[in-house]
């Protein structure tokens, strides 16, 4: 079951001053309202995966790895592979998190991404199918919070998208009923790049990639996901309050724009 | 029962979707409010196919206490399905959708309720989706903000809620099942008309920007009228009420 969760008492306290910053056309962290904090993306780091990407946001720490297995697809998609994203808050990263089942903000975050990469159709399923309804590859796209400083959504987006796009894996296929290796590595087929963009509201202004101060005392959050195309792919709105229409229009606009600018940085990171 | 077969066009050359709708055009819809003895309030929807059960409990006092909140009420919510409200049985274990709804529903209903009047206390929203025909969170959130009026929990005001999406390259309003699966996106909205505020919004699938915004134009259209819809239902239950107390009143007066 859902409840409203507790605001730990010092973001109380901060209240006032990180919402009186932002009316005032500042931010905490010395930013305009509609910059990103320093964005760093290394690829390749766990040599064990099939891809692997570690993104700082800030302060905030997030490391994607990519597992791609042979498995059997889904009964009512026989012709697709099969795309699995999961999500781990776990408690080195924040004193707000806790060990135990995921929790509803680690559900959201991976089903969020999720979204993004499927309706964006980045992954090309189909090119995963070794024998239609029996056996295909499973990709697994797992997401390791590091460090929480906020924006968790966007840093884990752009770490998947370089994992993915950086990811390699052997050729299969299929003998008899055996499932064979062939040596050499070629990249996994990608034909789309969806980037998530979060915004959230304080006081009565919107900001871009709010750091963990902002996220604590913001009305509502809306992450917009953009593919290649300027396209709108997945949205999510959280928060306790709301956008009105006007809002939501500005957001997804910008939300275009800065898409494309960490896009470009993602697939240059990825290329490496 | 078998799941349904892919219609060949969702929209036909006259603009007519599967099930005789304009695009602009609601599902026939049927809310009645109080309708459970136990609960503080409750509330039954349909729509299309959808049939919903909405029952809350509360102010009540906090189980477990350490989720209780010094200065407000929490606001608990489970949206959950039954395992025969889908063509293929549902596991009644919760899955991670139905987490993720009953956070995106609680937090649309969050900024009508006035928690800050019952501290230390839960409130509590058991949606029960019975049968599901597309659209379910929207229906919920509909029914869930009857049954908390209904309950006599103080409110800023009614949320209303439904879904847009893409089908066949066009924008339509409140997709049944068939629709949304076969169709190329879906934009759940939930309003709070007087604070003009979407309280509520998710999408999957492609939409261009100037799609996005048409479907949510259309979706705060379809929010007024059934915003009025909800004024309606509370008024059958609580006028009739009003009239047997008013009676009574009166006889007793003359006795």
């Amino acid at each position: 079951m859902s409840f409203t969760p507790q605001l730990p008492p010092v973001a109380k306290l901060e209240q006032k001053t990180v919402i009186d910053l932002v009316a005032n056309g500042k931010r905490i962290d010395d930013r305009t309202a509609d910059s990103y904090r320093p964005l760093q993306i290394q690829v390749g780091l766990i040599e064990k995966a099939n891809g692997s990407a570690q993104v700082s946001l800030g302060k905030s720490k997030v490391l994607v790895g990519i597992k791609v297995e042979t498995g059997t697809p889904f009964p009512d998609t026989p012709d697709e592979g099969v795309l699995t994203v999961n999500a781990e808050l776990g408690p080195l990263a924040s004193p707000l998190f806790e060990t135990g089942p995921p929790s509803e903000q680690a559900i959201e975050l991976a089903r969020v991404i999720d979204r993004g990469i499927r309706e964006s159709k980045a992954v090309d399923m189909k090119s995963l199918v070794l024998l239609k309804g029996k056996k295909v590859q499973v990709v697994f796209v797992d997401i390791y919070i590091l460090d929480h400083d906020g924006n968790l959504i966007d840093a884990a987006s752009i770490a998947a998208l370089a994992a993915l796009a950086s990811a390699k894996l052997l050729k299969a296929e299929l003998k008899g009923d055996e499932v064979v290796y062939k040596p050499g590595l070629h990249p996994l087929p990608l034909n789309n790049h969806p980037v998530a963009v979060t915004f959230a509201k304080v006081g009565k202004t919107i900001v871009v990639d709010p750091v963990l101060e902002e996220e604590q005392v913001m009305n509502a959050r809306l992450t917009v996901t953009i593919e290649k195309n300027g396209n709108i792919c997945a949205m999510q709105k959280g928060g306790l309050s709301g956008f009105t229409q006007d809002e939501l229009k500005t957001m997804a606009h910008l939300a275009v724009q800065k898409s494309a600018e960490n896009r470009a940085k993602i697939l240059a990171a990825a290329k490496g | 029962m078998p799941e349904p077969k892919q219609p060949e066009k969702l929209i036909d050359d006259k603009g007519v979707r599967i099930d005789g709708r304009r695009l602009d055009q609601l599902r026939p819809i049927k809310l009645e409010v109080g309708i459970l003895d136990k609960a503080d309030g409750s509330a039954y929807i349909e729509q299309g196919k959808n049939k919903i059960l909405v029952g809350v409990y509360g102010p009540r006092e906090a189980h477990p206490k350490h989720i209780a909140l010094p200065d407000r009420a929490v606001l608990r919510c489970r949206y959950r399905m039954a395992p025969f409200s889908v063509d293929e049985r549902k596991n009644p274990a919760p899955s991670r959708r139905e987490m993720e709804l009953s956070k995106v529903i609680r937090e649309s209903l969050e900024s009508v309720v006035l928690t800050d009047l019952y501290p230390r206390t839960t409130i509590d929203v058991f949606i029960e989706v019975l049968q599901s025909d597309g659209g379910s969170r929207c229906a919920g959130i509909t029914a869930a903000s009857l049954a908390l009026a209904d309950a006599g929990i103080p409110m800023r005001e009614l949320v209303a809620a439904c879904a847009v999406g893409k089908i066949q390259g066009h924008m339509a309003l409140d997709l049944s099942d068939a629709e949304d699966k076969y169709g190329e996106a879906d934009l759940p909205v939930a309003w709070v008309p007087n604070a003009n505020l979407v309280t509520l919004l998710q999408m999957d699938g492609i939409l261009t920007i100037n799609e996005f915004e048409k479907g949510l134009t259309m979706a705060l259209d379809a929010c007024k009228t059934i915003h009025s819809m909800q004024q309606e239902a509370l008024k059958k239950k609580y006028l009739v009420i009003k009239e047997v107390a008013e009676e009574r009143e009166e006889t007793e007066v003359v006795a």
